[in-house]
């Protein structure tokens, strides 16, 4: 199974406005929690989304310890011209993950 | 002054409407009838027959006739319940009177409200109450339970079923699984070649382990579940191409049967006891509505925190619900029967597993007392065949509780 979803409209007229959905799997452990031994779990978090269109970046996000596991982003844009939307998350541990996907403008 | 109102019920019978007959109105009205004679206690329930959901995933399955899950009233009326067969159409709840269907009013002194759930069709796009006849929810028993198995057992062998899932709260949740379990069952004996696809909105669920362990032994490479992480939450349908919608894609499957998101019953939102929530806000001792006075809700309606919303909880609510209701009305002390709800799952005709639990009032919810009860994952055959036979027993048990 995919760690990350993505879901971009494949295709849409020129100047309409897309909705964009992603949806990566990831624990994000804040950090705050003990185990029963009494030792802090570490945290374990994403800490940035990024959303580039044909290598300019049109979407950013900084995520902190409260959001919930398997961060859902939701967000809309414009579709100019056709292309690839390219999708990364960076997190604690050297956690990077990608994904992409093309639409056309018609 | 302040005296008066008791003294007038002292003369004359305080009466109790119940407006529900399903398990939790029907196990409540009979209570009442039980605790104090003098009690004039009314039944409202619009339908003639009462359809259990309970076992009606047998029913989906062919193993059950739904002859089977049908009750009648006659037994309640004969114990000198007044049974009015119509529907609730007004509650007028600062002059304490409830309209029916034919104008008929009926003057309380309670008012007990068990409704049960009701589809909430603005809850998926394109998900109405049309659309319900081409991807039945059968989440209410009786034409949508037949609706699905005549689409079962008109698909083609290879063929998928599609079960959508809601999130939290909703009516009975192992309910999904266990019919997962027993479409698969039908599925492996009649059409081996085909799938069953569930879209859940919820990453974990009830008894889990049990039912994942069962699917792995009984029915390999059959069940595929896309939990919420993955994806798995429907969000809507296109009844035209027969699509079922979800936030990272799209499937056709050959038979859908959507559960949506579900909501207090119509006749609680009339009484004005929902909030926000879509559920009725109660006080968990008594049942009281937080929002109205003199009304009790009980069963599927109320935000029960962790007593779930079942037919043996309901039933139980019914029955403490009316000790409640006696010991204030008749001013006799009683015993307040116990909180306990147990349900049954079954994953093939001769193998279910079992959750019980204990439960308290806690304030506006219901706590659960030492944990649930659940059935061990490792148990052998036996003791799932006898589940099974304790499963029926139970059926009875409850059946035989709410209708005589």
């Amino acid at each position: 199974m995919p760690a990350a979803l993505v879901n971009v409209p494949p295709k849409a007229r020129r100047g309409a406005v897309i909705e964009i959905k992603t949806l990566m799997s990831h624990v994000m452990e804040p950090g705050y929690r003990h185990t029963a031994a009494g030792e802090v779990v570490p945290r374990d978090i994403i800490t940035s989304f990024t959303c580039r269109f044909n290598g300019a970046e049109i979407f950013r996000a900084d995520l902190f310890p409260a959001i919930a596991a398997n961060p859902f982003l939701s967000f809309f844009t414009t579709a100019s011209e056709s292309g690839k939307f390219e999708f990364e998350w960076i997190g604690d541990n050297g956690f990077v993950a990608t994904a992409s996907a093309a639409i056309t403008v018609e | 002054m302040i005296a008066a109102p008791a003294v007038l019920r002292a003369q004359t019978a305080a009466r109790v409407v119940v407006i529900g007959g399903g398990f939790g109105g029907a196990s409540c009205a009979r209570a009442l009838r039980h605790a104090d004679a003098k009690l004039d206690v009314t039944l409202v329930e619009a339908n003639k027959t009462f359809t259990s959901c309970p076992l009606s995933n047998e029913v989906i399955a062919g193993l059950r006739d739904i002859g089977a899950q049908q009750f009648g009233y006659d037994r309640i009326v004969a114990e000198g319940v007044r049974v009015m067969l119509q529907a609730a159409t007004a509650i007028d709840a600062s002059g304490h009177k409830v309209t029916l269907a034919d104008s008929t009013t009926l003057d309380y002194d309670r008012l007990v409200l068990a409704p049960g759930i009701d589809i909430d069709f603005t809850a998926l796009q394109g998900y109405d109450e049309a659309a319900s006849a081409v991807m039945p929810h059968a989440y209410k028993a009786g034409e949508q339970t037949l609706l699905l198995r005549k689409q079962i057992e008109a698909m083609p062998n290879g063929g998928t079923v599609a079960i959508s899932v809601p999130a939290n709260p909703s009516r009975c949740p192992p309910a999904p699984y266990e019919r997962a379990s027993l479409i698969a069952h039908y599925l492996r004996t009649r059409k081996p070649k085909s799938k069953i696809l569930i879209l859940d909105a919820k990453d974990s669920f009830s008894q889990q382990k049990l039912f994942e362990q069962a699917w792995q032994q009984l029915y390999p490479g059959m069940i595929e579940r896309i939990p919420l992480s993955q994806g798995g939450r429907v969000t809507g349908v296109e009844i035209g191409t027969r699509t079922v919608i979800t936030e990272f894609g799209n499937y056709n499957p050959d038979v859908a049967n959507i559960i949506p998101p579900q909501k207090a019953g119509r006749i609680a939102v009339l009484a004005g006891a929902v909030d926000r929530t879509g559920w009725c806000p109660i006080d968990a001792a008594t049942f009281a509505s937080k929002l109205v006075p003199d009304v009790h809700v009980i069963g599927d309606a109320c935000l029960g925190g962790g007593i779930p919303k079942s037919a043996g909880a309901a039933q139980a609510q019914g029955k403490l619900c009316a000790a409640v209701l006696a010991r204030d009305l008749t001013a006799r002390p009683s015993e307040p029967p116990p909180l306990t709800g147990v349900c049954y799952s079954l994953v093939a005709p001769d193998n279910a597993f079992s959750l019980s639990g204990v439960y308290q009032p806690k304030g506006d919810l219901f706590a659960e007392v030492e944990g649930a009860k659940t059935s061990p994952v490792d148990a052998p055959p036996a003791t799932r065949a006898a589940e099974a036979d304790a499963a029926t027993t139970w059926f009875k048990a409850l059946t035989h509780d709410a209708f005589g």
